[in-house]
C-alpha cells in the first residue's frame, strides 16, 4: 500500500487504462479542476499525446462527440470540468447516451466515461457548484460513479472504462487533495458493490462521495459518546447495491441518509425511500436525511458554509434519533 | 448536369428510388389500418439518399434522422423488418423500441437514430473522432434536414469537426422550399436567418456546396467528389442538397397528396390531373429521373414496368412480413437497459 491523494489515483486509473486500451482518448483536460491538483493531468497528456485533446467550450458537441465515438467503436473520455457545465449537455446525455442501447433494441453500445466534479468549491455560486447525481440518476440508461476515495476512485475507474455502457465518474471538487492508501497491485473495483468503511451497531450513516469523509469524521465524535456508527459507502449509485443498505439498517435500526444533493427528490430521498420499502419492520425510529438545502449555491463564504453537510450536523442528528 | 453514372450504377439509383417511392406510399396506407403514430416520409427526397449511398463503401458509418426510411431503404436495410419496427413488433430492427422515429440497422452501418432536432449531427462528429482515431479510411455521412441547422448542437458539432479535421460528411437535405409558412397555419420546415444554409459552414472553414437535391447526376458528382475528399483526410464537407417540398409533406400528418405514383406520367402527362401536377412535373425527383434516363435510352419503358412491378411485390411482402410479425412480450419493455 501506498499513499496517495484522490487526483493522483484518477490519473493513475486513467494512465494505466490508457495504456490498456489504445481506443480511449480524454476530450478536455479539467479533471482535477484548476486548483493545486491540476498539473498531476499533465502526465496523462505527456504519455499520450496523440490521445489528450483540448477542445472549445463546446459541452453539448463533446457529450455528442463522445457519445457518437463510442457508438462507432471507439471508448472516450469526456471531461465537462464543474459539474455543473454538464447541464449544457444534459439532452446528448439523458436522451442519446442513456437511452441509445435500449431505443436501438441492443443493436447499439455506449461505452464511454463522463468525469466532473461536483459539489460545493469554495466560491463556486449558483453557477459552479451543482451535483447533479440525483438529476442523472432520475434517467435509466447511465451508470453514476460517487467515490470517496483514492482507492476506490482509481479501481472504480478502470471498471467504469471497460463497461459498455456509458458512465458518469462524478468526483468532489473537495477530495482532490485527500489522501488514502491504494494497493501496489493491479486491481479493479466492480461497479454495484457499496462498501462498510467502518462498522457500527447503532446507526446506519449512508453517504457517497465527500459525504462519506464527513460522516466518517460524525463517527469519531459519536464513537466517545459511545454511540457506534456503521458507515455505508454507495460508491456507485447506478448500479445500486440496495442489499449493502438493507443488510446495515436491518442490524442498526436506524438510518441517516447523508448526501450533497438537494434535498428535494435528491439521492438521500431516493435511498429513504428504499429503506421504507425494504426495512421499514427494522426501523427503531424515523429514516432522517441530511441534504443540501432547495436553494441555489451563494458565493459568499459563510453563506455558502451554511449549506455545507458538517460531522455537526450529523452528529446532531444522531444524537437526536438515538435519544426518541 | 452530365451523367457520370454508368448503366449499372443509374440503374441500382432507380432501383432504390422505386423502392422508396412505393415503401412509402403503402405507409400511408398501412397507417390507415394501424395507426402507428406521427411519421414522416421520404417522397420528394429519393434522389438524394439513392444517390449518395453509391458514393460510400460497406464500412462507412451512417446517420439519419426521424426522415430515415429512405436512408435505410437506400442502404440495403430489409423493408418487412422495417415494417415490422413501425408496428412496434418483435422482427422490427430495435425490437420495437424505436418506431418509425428511431429506426437503425448497424449492420448497415447506422449507427442511433435521433428523435432530436439536430441530435444525429452532433453524433456524426464522435463517429468521426472514432474513424480518424482508427485511420482505415472510413468516413461518416449523417442526413439531416435543414431545420436542424436551427440547433446550437451543430454549430458545435461543425466546429469541432472543422477544427479536428473529422472525416464527416454533413449532408443537409434542405426541404424548405414550398413548405407553408407559419403565418398561413402551417409548419414552416426551417426558420433561418441566413439566406442560404450552404453558407453557414463556410464561416468555420468547411468546404461547401449547393446542389439540386433532386438531380441524380448532380447529386452524385457533388458527393463523389466530397467524398473522396473526405477520405483523404481533408476534414469535413457540407453539402446542401436542396428540394421543392413534396405536397404530402406540408400538412401536420402525410397525405397522399399525389396520388399514387405512375411511372408513366414521365412520357404521359395526361395521366396528371389534380392541383398538385406541375410539383410532379417540375420537381419530383423519381418522374424527373425516369424521364431523362428514358431520354438517354438507359432502359425501355417494358423494363421500367418490369422492375416496378417487382419492387411493388416486393413492398406487398413486406408489409405482409411485418404485419405478421409477433407482438413483443410486454415484460420485454423492462430489458435491454444497459449492455452486458
Amino acid at each position: 500500500m501506498t499513499k496517495i491523494s484522490y487526483a493522483q489515483a484518477l490519473v493513475d486509473g486513467m494512465r494505466e487504462s490508457m495504456e490498456e486500451d489504445k481506443t480511449i482518448s480524454l476530450v478536455g483536460t479539467n479533471v482535477l479542476g484548476l486548483g493545486p491538483q491540476r498539473p498531476l493531468i499533465e502526465k496523462v497528456r505527456d504519455d499520450f499525446p496523440d490521445r489528450v485533446f483540448d477542445p472549445p467550450c463546446s459541452e453539448a458537441g463533446l457529450a455528442s462527440l463522445g457519445i457518437g465515438a463510442a457508438m462507432a467503436g471507439a471508448r472516450p473520455i469526456i471531461d465537462f470540468g464543474v459539474g455543473s457545465f454538464s447541464l449544457l449537455a444534459w439532452c446528448q446525455l439523458v436522451a442519446e447516451a442513456g437511452v441509445a442501447h435500449h431505443m436501438s433494441g441492443g443493436q447499439i453500445k455506449v461505452p464511454m466515461v463522463f468525469t466532473m466534479l461536483h459539489g460545493l468549491r469554495g466560491g463556486g455560486g449558483g453557477q459552479h457548484s451543482h451535483s447533479p447525481q440525483a438529476m442523472l440518476w432520475n434517467n435509466p440508461g447511465i451508470e453514476i460513479v460517487v467515490p470517496s476515495t483514492p482507492k476506490d476512485v482509481k479501481g472504480l475507474f478502470k471498471a467504469a472504462v471497460k463497461s459498455n455502457n456509458p458512465t458518469a465518474i462524478i468526483s468532489h471538487s473537495r477530495l482532490l487533495g485527500v489522501e488514502g492508501e491504494v494497493p501496489e497491485e493491479d486491481y479493479f473495483i466492480e461497479l454495484g458493490i457499496g462498501d462498510i468503511k467502518r462498522p457500527g451497531k447503532d446507526i446506519s450513516l449512508i453517504a457517497s462521495s465527500r459525504s462519506v469523509i464527513t460522516a466518517l469524521e460524525a463517527a469519531e465524535i459519536l464513537s466517545g459518546d459511545g454511540i457506534e456508527a456503521e458507515i455505508v459507502d454507495l460508491r456507485t449509485l447506478s448500479p445500486l447495491d440496495k442489499n449493502i443498505i438493507i443488510e446495515s439498517v436491518t442490524k442498526t435500526g436506524r438510518a441517516i441518509v447523508i448526501d450533497e444533493t438537494n434535498e428535494s427528490c435528491g439521492v438521500a430521498a431516493e435511498i429513504s425511500a428504499i429503506i421504507s420499502e425494504d426495512a421499514f419492520s427494522s426501523l427503531k425510529s424515523p429514516i432522517k436525511r441530511i441534504s443540501r438545502p432547495n436553494v441555489p449555491v451563494p458565493a459568499s463564504p459563510l453563506l455558502e458554509e451554511c449549506l455545507d453537510i458538517t460531522a455537526e450536523k450529523i452528529v446532531t442528528a444522531a444524537r437526536e434519533l438515538l435519544e426518541s | 448536369m452530365t451523367n457520370s453514372l454508368n448503366i449499372e450504377q443509374n440503374l441500382a439509383i432507380l432501383d432504390r428510388m422505386l423502392l422508396i417511392r412505393r415503401f412509402e406510399e403503402m405507409l400511408i396506407d398501412l397507417d390507415q389500418d394501424h395507426d402507428f403514430g406521427h411519421y414522416h416520409l421520404y417522397i420528394g427526397e429519393e434522389a438524394t439518399g439513392a444517390t449518395v449511398v453509391e458514393s460510400l463503401i460497406p464500412t462507412d458509418l451512417l446517420l439519419t434522422t426521424w426522415r430515415n426510411h429512405g436512408h435505410l431503404l437506400a442502404r440495403g436495410t430489409n423493408p418487412g423488418r422495417m415494417v415490422a419496427e413501425i408496428l412496434g413488433r418483435v422482427d422490427g430492427y430495435n425490437k420495437g423500441r424505436g418506431g418509425t422515429l428511431h429506426l437503425t440497422d448497424r449492420e448497415a452501418g447506422f449507427l442511433s437514430t435521433s428523435g432530436l432536432v439536430g441530435g444525429a449531427v452532433g453524433l456524426a462528429a464522435g463517429a468521426g473522432f472514432a474513424l480518424k482515431q482508427a485511420g482505415e479510411g472510413n468516413i461518416c455521412v449523417v442526413f439531416f434536414g435543414d431545420g436542424s441547422l436551427e440547433e446550437g448542437v451543430v454549430f458545435e458539432a461543425m466546429n469541432l469537426a472543422s477544427l479536428w479535421s473529422l472525416p464527416v460528411l454533413f449532408m443537409c437535405e434542405n426541404n424548405n422550399s414550398g413548405a407553408i409558412s407559419a403565418q398561413e397555419g402551417g409548419f414552416p420546415s426551417s426558420e433561418i436567418a441566413a439566406s442560404q444554409i450552404s453558407d453557414i459552414p463556410k464561416s468555420l472553414n468547411i468546404n461547401s456546396k449547393l446542389v439540386d437535391g433532386a438531380d441524380v447526376a448532380a447529386v452524385h458528382t457533388v458527393v463523389t467528389e466530397a467524398v473522396s475528399n473526405i477520405r483523404s483526410g481533408n476534414g469535413p464537407v457540407f453539402v446542401e442538397a436542396y428540394s421543392e417540398r413534396w405536397p404530402g409533406s406540408r400538412p401536420l400528418w402525410p397525405e397522399q397528396a399525389t396520388g399514387v405514383t405512375q411511372v408513366a406520367s414521365a412520357w404521359d402527362e395526361s395521366l396528371l390531373t389534380g392541383e398538385h401536377k406541375e410539383w410532379i412535373i417540375e420537381f419530383d425527383p423519381l418522374i424527373r429521373f425516369i424521364r431523362n434516363q428514358l431520354a438517354e435510352g438507359l432502359f425501355s419503358k417494358d423494363e421500367l414496368f418490369d422492375r416496378d412491378r417487382k419492387i411493388q411485390t416486393q413492398i406487398t411482402e413486406a408489409r405482409a412480413f411485418g404485419e405478421a410479425s409477433a407482438l413483443p412480450d410486454p415484460q420485454s419493455a423492462l430489458d435491454g437497459v444497459f449492455a452486458a
